[in-house]
């Protein structure tokens, strides 16, 4: 049995994946990405393999992806987490026509054609207004823990405007609402539906088409789902394996050179080289 | 000993880039002179009538995006600022202005203060940027009013009766503009002198037309991106010169020879692509190399028809009647310059096929919304109706301050690797 695997180092965490040759999710990883970019990939590669006793050299391909995917030393090829997400996600959900990628510090939205082709894709530009940053400064002046804020936003029905678009001044924007005495849960509902609204115009810029599938580590958010769906008004789709859909793409990709290079596929060869 | 593909190829690059420091070197002597010069900008400089007056002539634009491209550009958008100018404003006009402030220090030598300042409505800044050099130095400014095309493909023509009434207008002011330069040097005009620069300019044009046309060529011939920025500042900055004209005649023959003989770029030619928008020259080398690793030239862009002046059009002036014929050129130049910025979908379309075209790239900057307002509209327009694949890739002429190479790398990456499956679907469903 071969195995194939995807290495996305993102700026705030990394994520690791194995697939075997029947496509299936065998293995995964998440670790913070910190400092060290190399060592990050290759610890989660590493954790990934051990999971499942699997041995380095029954991994035949790996593609690294993200922002660090040029420090993933041991892979064989880079693909950039645009075409990643986009092949993941349409993995997971084959309806998607419409990824949203909310990561640590950009968000992205990609259209994909039936087959899975890019069609046209959009990111927020030098600036972490609207992505998971943001929402990081938030709890961070709230003093709420990350894995809690969704859950606490969700506990109000209304929230306060935010109207800032800068990531360091939403803290002090919070925490002003704080002194005109408004709850946390509604300040962080409030956060949430100002990064629903922003992200919404990038969707608009590639135009929203299909089923819309939300990715990246964000989507495990629940407040930021509800806040997306009620600006959307359409059900989002949402997985576990969602958060993994950069290095799940990676790996298929790798998976695709593989088999390529049993039989030759054009299409996985362009783009695994 | 040389062999002829030695001494033809790269000549238009060595002999451009001599012609361009010897221009400059032109200007930094009358500087130190202390002899006045007259600034005009690319889109409508009116250089046949100021050269047929001898006055040197400055293009303060690209005197801008050589701070740029030299590195230095920041310093002088710095100053500018700490005078005041918003950091939201042209980046072209604050490096001007940075030049103004240091007494017309520049990296390629000094720059003459201006004795006359030419300004058309091309561009809605230039005449706010001009009536600052009207503050600094009291010296005339002289605006001259192009009517555009009315409406989207309504193009009129010699004849037609707006046309004509439209060239009576340039032509009048044409006439203010005589009398300007009278004044200004102290020398009558010489209609003589101006058929003869007119006679250059000609020469300038039809070669500019015909390099543009070569690069439909496979292999493309030239980067209409890097080497074609060396082929316009000649263009802008000889025009009405016989230094000029004799260049792009030579450049012709270059790029005649390169298709003869199959010699594209440097570039090993994979994907041909067109460039929208005004290139990003803090990082001009590096930028170009984002898409040279993945094997893509650029064969077309719209840089070269709007900021040749529209010399991509090839009009060429009848000297029996030079100034009506001026204006002639004027109108149907000017007005397709400004249609290249502002109707780029139909230029970008009709380039297409005839260019073998496999993506356009477009780079709105931060610092020009009169290039970039509307370019993602032109591109959502342009790929519903031909299917093109297209990059939207932000940053800026001028400000390495908002240029981020890492976000663009991350955005051309994904661009080629979506040309590449697209490509690989199609020769499989062939």
């Amino acid at each position: 049995m071969a195995y194939a695997a995807g290495v996305d180092v993102g700026s705030t965490q990394t994520k690791a994946v194995v697939i075997n040759e029947d496509r299936e999710l065998i293995a995964t990883c998440l670790i913070d990405t910190g400092a060290n970019v190399t060592k990050a990939a290759e610890n989660a590669f590493r954790a990934c393999i051990e999971q499942e006793g699997i041995l380095e050299e029954e991994i035949e391909w790996v593609i690294g992806t993200g922002y660090g995917r040029y420090k993933v030393t041991f892979g064989n090829a880079q693909v950039t987490e645009i075409s990643c997400h986009g092949r993941g996600a349409t993995h997971i959900f084959p309806g998607t026509r419409t990824v949203l990628d909310m990561g640590g510090q950009d968000t992205k939205v990609i259209r994909v054609s039936p087959d899975g082709e890019i069609e046209d894709f959009c990111m927020n530009d030098k600036c972490a207004a609207g992505t998971g940053r943001f929402l990081g400064a938030s709890a961070s002046a709230l003093d709420i823990p990350l894995d809690d804020l969704g859950a606490t936003a969700l506990d109000s029905d209304k929230g306060v405007a935010i109207s800032t678009t800068c990531t360091v001044f939403a803290e002090s924007e919070v925490l002003a609402w704080l002194g005109k005495g408004k709850k946390v849960q509604e300040i962080l509902w409030g956060v949430h539906e100002s990064i629903a609204k922003r992200s919404i115009g990038l969707m608009r810029r590639v135009g929203i088409e299909g089923e819309i599938t939300f990715t990246g580590g964000v989507s495990l958010n629940t407040a930021m789902v509800k806040a997306m769906e009620d600006v959307l008004d359409t059900k989002l789709n949402i997985s576990e394996q969602c958060h993994y859909a950069g290095a799940l793409g990676a790996a298929l990709f790798a998976m695709d050179h593989i088999q390529a290079s049993r039989a030759p596929h054009p299409i996985a060869e362009e783009v695994a080289q | 000993m040389t062999n002829p593909t030695q001494a033809i190829v790269g000549r238009g690059n060595r002999e451009g880039a001599a012609l361009f420091r010897d221009w400059f070197s032109g200007l930094n002597e009358a500087a130190e002179e202390g002899r006045g010069a007259a600034y005009v900008f690319v889109m409508g400089s009116f250089n046949e009538i100021l050269k047929s007056f001898d006055l040197p002539v400055v293009f303060p634009e690209i005197n801008s995006l050589q701070t740029a491209v030299r590195r230095v550009a920041h310093e002088y958008l710095e100053e500018a600022e700490d005078h005041g100018y918003s950091p939201d404003i042209c980046g072209y006009v604050k490096a001007d202005i940075g030049t103004q402030l240091r007494g017309g220090a520049h990296p390629m030598g000094r720059i003459p203060k201006p004795s006359i300042a030419v300004v058309t409505n091309a561009c809605n800044t230039y005449l706010k940027w001009a009536e600052a050099w009207e503050r600094m130095y009291e010296m005339p400014m002289v605006t001259i009013d192009i009517p555009g095309t009315r409406y989207a493909g309504g193009e009129t023509w010699s004849g037609d009766r707006h046309f004509e009434n439209d060239r009576k207008y340039v032509e009048t002011q044409i006439r203010e503009l005589i009398k300007t330069c009278e004044e200004v040097t102290g020398k009558r005009f010489d209609i003589d002198k101006l058929r003869e620069v007119m006679g250059h300019a000609n020469g300038i044009s039809r070669g500019w037309k015909s390099l543009l046309d070569l690069n439909k060529h496979r292999p493309s011939v030239f980067s209409a991106l890097t080497d074609g920025t060396i082929y316009l500042g000649v263009a802008n900055g000889l025009r009405g010169d016989e230094r000029g004209a004799k260049y792009f005649a030579d450049l012709v023959e270059e790029m005649e020879f390169k298709v003869a003989n199959k010699i594209g770029t440097t570039t090993e030619e994979e994907w041909r692509l067109i460039f929208v928008g005004v290139p990003c020259y803090p990082i001009f080398r590096r930028f170009n190399e984002l898409f040279t690793e993945w094997k893509g030239t650029f064969v077309h862009s719209t840089y070269l028809w709007f900021a040749s002046g529209g010399s991509n059009v090839g009009f060429e002036y009848e000297l029996a009647d030079p100034i009506a014929s001026l204006a002639e050129g004027s109108l149907i130049s000017v007005r397709d310059s400004m249609d290249s910025m502002f109707h780029h979908d139909r230029v970008v379309e009709s380039m297409l096929d005839g260019f073998h075209v496999d993506g356009v790239v477009y780079h709105p900057i931060k610092s020009c919304r009169t290039v970039s307002t509307g370019l993602a509209d032109g591109r959502r327009a342009l790929g519903e109706r031909t299917g093109v694949q297209s990059l939207f890739i932000e940053s800026d002429m001028m400000d390495r301050r908002v240029v981020s190479e890492a976000q663009m790398k991350n955005r051309a990456d994904a661009f080629f690797e979506g040309l590449a499956v697209r490509r690989n679907q199609e020769l499989v469903s062939q």
